[in-house]
């Protein structure tokens, strides 16, 4: 009991306080295939620290919406941190929730924050919503495909039974269904985190925004809950990839020693993938808005694929 | 696309070592002390163009190329002023503009700080006296600091404004 | 005397409720009135599946009359019609034999009819009640036709007796029963292509009545469905599931597209409910192909799916057409593009209506999330049977329904935020009024009622278990979990919407707990929001629902077919100045030009020439007499 407590606190400050540093490593790594020094890595949490002592500017056409926006996309955030699996591959929420609830609770902040993109009153905070609802609503039928390749070998769709099933299995990450139904996921992580070559998270151009341009409104602590919201969203799809399909290191015991080399496991997992990211970012040019349907539209062809390639390679 | 990765871990990094000193003058009454605590490590910049020629804004936008990367010392250029901490302020302020940098000031949260970049900004430069300047920005908001040269280098620029928020190179 | 007709629903809602709800926990009876009616007489049987529909009807009765009373002075028209239109709904699931049941369904037409006609004089409502009319006597006639044949088959217009006998009748016999029942149900139901009457009845009526239509009356086709394709006919061929599991993806599809670029906020909502049934098509479908194939677990699993979405969509459908009544009223438009900013001015309409659509967008953790979530538990253990033609059907009705269920979320985020949020975008909204507080009474009751299916999720699906093994006639037992967490096919998946609602709050507080420790600036300053400097801030800088729905539009522009309209008016004085622009970009409906048009063009030559029959003539009428009297004749 008392072990399972300590645990479901490890898992909210690891992915909470590691959030900030995955998006600052991913910026380092991005700036030093530029050529530039970069950031620091550490630089996210100083920007938090600093718009915390703003005092907040909201526009007078918002309304409560607005205000509680940022609290329930964090609220969300940390509810889904419990029910991945960070540490162990049963953690505290696992048994109240599966896949499907977690790409539903992602649904929820992006439909609250579409809300308040609306709120603004903007032409800039409407474009966002609208585009940004569209990209949610299309990467849609590829998660839920993918679930279906991932969950037919493992015959069931909670979190921690997955994991346990494939980490009973090693060689199954080099199987094909596997492989595609990871670049799947993988590609719908870019389009529902609001990465190239979906989305710019670095751009100025309000007219090739999509998530930015929702939060243009927000500013002090508002913007920072934002801000942590959105770097805890693409530490847990990253976990996320990292742990189910390559689930070596996630333990089922709630011993420290098992929890702790699964911390290393995972950190070291999630290293790579923020180089393969910062990797791709640079290489790899924007989207135009209207061909991000045709990404997503080969995502869930790769997803049927997977599908299919269940029954074909046992 | 290997190619593109190929030459740049070939090139590796270019950036340059920021300058010692700069010419900025502060105008303002704030203490360094408390500007240092808040945006020591971290400063978002807005950049408002009130009517300039543009040739500070060329010099600005070297800032954020590998050479002078202001992005290693926490500066980083924002889009909309409700995320910013400071206006860098170019241009005389033409009578067109006035109004638009009035509500940019007011749109940014408290506290926030103006830097002037340019001879235009503090007293209206070559353009001083015209019938379309008001005049320097000082008359439309409250400036904190000038930073002086027409246009001044990337390099005085972030000296500049490295010196204003009190950081070591 | 206005207030009458809604009082005497009410009390016929609270009274169907109860019974209802008894039959669900098991409480079965049969009244039997041998003369009332012609043909069979009056026969009324109360089982489980009655009783769920039955508590359903009672249960929606209830707010929408409750929000009538609140509107009293201009539904005055109706107050005959609706408490009939409640009655007959009560009727219909409780009829035991073929005439019982057409003539409540006559009646509850007809009823409905009357309500959606209750603006006489606009050329849109009439329209829209012939259509309906014209829709729903096509209906009954398929089902007529099905209902009599099986009767002429099994020798009785009983239902329990076709139960019976149906299992000796060949499968051929069966399937064009089925084929013209379904046809029938469907129609009623909204299933593509016979949906049309949909938006253009529920839009027209009054909004306790379109509550009615969207909650209940099309729910009345579902266990048309249900009925027919499990219970009176027997256990079907295969493809009679893949029918109805397909007809579900489709309608639920196309719905929600047509919803997205609706502006017309009822009429959005009435899509909906045609994407809404489609979700519960599919699960009935897989439940139908699960119970073909003897997997009763499953079985009994997809059709509780079927059934809470049932209930889950009469509570949010319901409290959503309530809200938007709320909003019609006060703004005097139904058009979207003239609203915006009614959260400041009717703050209980625009929470109650968030709640739904949070709901409707199956946002966990809400009633529309679990019975999708069970939805598709249910869908994703096709591999169980194991025919490939099955499993593909299962397949596309997995991704359809996850294409639904995104675009159900973008289409809500449309209507709340573009009617509630930012600027009023006309001067009838920016004078809107909140609803009277009995409005509002019923608006929080359904609210509170989404919010209970929801966390009383594990209460609920034993029960509808029980309800969907009382219609396939299994008793097997199936484990659902216990009080907190749903768990269903032996740890295939689990799901505790307590524990998240828990978590929720929980997490909710711990931002405001460690922004306070954290020493963050309190308060805030109030300013205007930010337009690049610009000197005018008006409603005109906002996003329009036109052009919100603007990528959907074109993402799928194979299949709304826009029609963009640009027309410019220049100054008179200089073409250099506009004066005003104005965009347009409807979309067509494809049924209407691929199936309807030419039908009814089709329907038009072969009236022409029949015309000739009726030459007008004396003599040629006197030998068709001769004509048939000597055949009747020759056949006797």
């Amino acid at each position: 009991m008392i072990a399972a407590l300590l645990i479901a606190l490890g898992q909210v400050l690891v992915a909470g306080a590691g959030a900030p540093l995955l998006v600052g490593v991913v910026r380092t790594l991005k700036a030093r295939l530029a050529g530039r020094r970069g950031p620091s890595p550490w630089q996210p949490y100083a920007d938090l620290r600093k718009l915390l002592g703003k005092e907040p500017v909201v526009s007078t056409t918002t309304s409560w919406v607005f205000r509680a926006t940022p609290y329930v996309l964090v609220a969300t955030m940390l509810v889904t941190t419990l029910v991945v699996p960070v540490l162990v591959a049963r953690p505290a929420l696992g048994f109240a929730g599966n896949i499907i609830l977690l790409m539903y609770l992602f649904m929820l902040g992006t439909f609250i924050l579409a809300l308040a993109g609306l709120d603004s009153g903007s032409a800039f905070g409407g474009m966002g919503s609208s585009r940004g609802v569209a990209v949610a609503a299309l990467a849609e039928p590829t998660i839920i495909v993918a679930v279906f390749a991932v969950a037919l070998r493992a015959e069931t769709i909670n979190l921690g039974g997955i994991v346990e099933r494939l980490a009973r299995e090693p060689l199954l990450a080099a199987n094909p269904a596997h492989l595609l139904a990871f670049v799947a996921f993988f590609i719908v992580m870019l389009a529902e985190t609001g990465r190239l070559p979906v989305d710019n998270p670095a751009t100025h151009l309000e007219l090739t925004m999509i998530h930015e341009a929702m939060v243009l409104e927000y500013s002090g602590r508002y913007l920072a809950l934002v801000g942590w919201a959105s770097a805890m969203r693409l530490f847990v799809f990253m976990t996320l990839l990292a742990n189910l399909f390559v689930p070596w290191g996630v333990t089922s015991l709630a011993e420290p020693v098992p929890v702790l080399l699964g911390l290393l496991a995972l950190a070291g997992k999630l290293a790579v993938l923020a180089a393969a990211l910062a990797v791709l970012e640079t290489v790899v040019a924007k989207l135009r808005l209207f061909r991000v349907p045709e990404l997503l539209a080969g995502s869930f062809a790769l997803a049927l694929l997977s599908v299919t390639a269940v029954f074909l390679v046992p | 696309m290997l190619r593109q990765l190929r030459m740049a871990l070939r090139t590796g990094i270019v950036t340059e070592p920021a300058p010692a000193r700069s010419d900025v003058e502060r105008v303002g009454a704030r203490l360094a002390g408390e500007i240092h605590r808040r945006f020591g490590r971290s400063l978002a910049i807005r950049e408002v163009d009130a009517g300039s020629c543009n040739g500070c804004e060329l010099e600005i936008a070297a800032l954020t190329g590998p050479h002078y990367d202001l992005e290693r010392f926490g500066l980083s250029f924002v889009a909309s002023p409700r995320h910013a901490d400071c206006l860098l302020v170019t241009g005389p302020v033409t009578r067109n503009m006035a109004e638009a940098l009035r509500r940019t000031w007011e749109a940014t949260p408290d506290p926030k700080l103006v830097i002037v970049v340019g001879d235009c900004g503090s007293d209206g430069g070559i353009f001083r006296g015209s019938y379309a300047v008001v005049g320097g920005v000082g008359a439309v908001v409250p400036v904190d600091a000038v930073v002086p040269g027409c246009p001044p280098s990337p390099a005085a620029i972030l000296g500049a404004l490295l010196d204003v928020i009190g950081r070591r190179r | 005397m206005a207030a009458a007709g809604p009082l005497v629903a009410l009390a016929i809602g609270l009274v169907a409720f109860v019974l209802g709800l008894g039959g669900v926990a098991g409480n079965t009876w049969t009244v039997a009135v041998p003369w009332l009616v012609p043909l069979g007489g009056l026969e009324l049987t109360l089982d489980p599946l009655a009783g769920l529909f039955l508590a359903l009807v009672g249960g929606v009765a209830l707010p929408a009359s409750v929000f009538a009373l609140g509107s009293t002075g201009r539904a005055g028209r109706g107050a005959l019609a609706y408490p009939v239109f409640v009655a007959s709904m009560c009727v219909v699931p409780l009829a035991a034999n073929t005439m019982t049941f057409v003539m409540a369904w006559e009646l509850m037409s007809l009823a409905s009819y009357f309500l959606v006609l209750h603006e006489r004089e606009e050329r849109a409502s009439v329209r829209a009640a012939w259509v309906y009319a014209v829709m729903t006597h096509a209906g009954l006639a398929c089902l007529l036709a099905g209902m009599l044949l099986m009767g002429a088959w099994t020798g009785s217009p009983r239902f329990a007796d076709w139960r019976v006998a149906a299992p000796a009748l060949g499968a051929a016999a069966r399937s064009v029963a089925f084929v013209l029942l379904a046809a029938g149900f469907a129609g009623k139901a909204g299933v593509i292509p016979l949906h049309v009457w949909l938006p253009l009845a529920h839009p027209a009526a009054p909004s306790h009545v379109s509550a009615l239509m969207s909650g209940v009356m099309i729910k009345l086709g579902v266990y048309g469905l249900l009925r027919a394709g499990l219970d009176w006919l027997g256990v079907g061929p295969a493809w009679w599931g893949v029918a109805v599991l397909l007809a579900g993806t489709v309608s639920s599809v196309i719905g929600v597209l047509y919803a997205l670029v609706d502006h017309d906020l009822k009429r959005l909502l009435a899509f909906s409910s045609i994407e809404n049934v489609g979700i519960i098509l599919i699960g009935a479908g897989a439940g139908m192909l699960y119970h073909g194939a003897g997997l009763e677990g499953l079985a009994l699993l997809a059709l509780a799916a079927a059934l809470y979405h049932t209930i889950n969509h009469a509570a949010f459908k319901t409290l959503l057409f309530l809200g938007a009544g709320a909003v019609v009223h006060a703004t005097g438009t139904r058009n979207m593009e003239g609203m915006g900013g009614l959260i400041k001015r009717m703050p209980w309409t625009a929470a109650c209506f968030l709640v739904g659509s949070a709901a409707i967008a199956a946002l966990p953790p809400l009633n529309g999330f679990v019975s999708e979530w069970l939805t598709f538990v249910a869908l994703l253990q096709n591999t169980r049977i194991a025919q490939p033609i099955l499993n593909l059907t299962f397949t596309l009705g997995i991704a359809g329904l996850a294409l639904t269920s995104g675009l159900a979320m973008a289409c809500f985020v449309k209507a709340f935020g573009i009617t509630f949020l930012a600027l009023p975008r006309s001067d009838a909204a920016a004078r809107a009024h909140e609803a009277p507080p009995v409005m509002r009474t019923a608006m929080v009751a359904l609210a509170v009622a989404c919010v209970a299916l929801g966390l009383g999720a594990t209460l609920v699906v034993p029960a509808l278990v029980s309800v969907a093994g009382a219609l396939t006639g299994d008793r097997t037992p199936v484990a659902v979990g216990d009080w907190l967490t749903l768990g269903v096919s032996g740890g295939f998946g689990t799901l505790s919407t307590l524990a998240i609602a828990a978590a929720l709050g929980a997490a909710l507080a711990l931002p405001l707990i460690a922004l306070r420790l954290a020493g963050a600036a309190r308060g805030r300053r109030p300013y205007e929001t930010w337009g690049c400097g610009r000197m005018l801030q008006t409603s005109r800088m906002e996003y329009t629902a036109t052009a919100f729905a603007d990528p959907f539009r074109r993402v799928f522009d194979f299949f709304y077919r826009p029609e963009k309209r640009l027309d410019i008016e220049f100054h008179p004085g200089a073409r250099y100045f506009v004066q005003r622009i104005e965009y347009a970009n409807p979309t067509r409906s494809i049924f209407d030009d691929w199936l309807y048009r030419p039908a009814i063009d089709a329907l038009r030559v072969v009236a022409r020439r029949a015309r000739a029959i009726q030459s007008g003539s004396a003599n040629v009428y006197l030998a068709y007499i001769l004509a048939a009297l000597i055949l009747l004749l020759v056949l006797a």
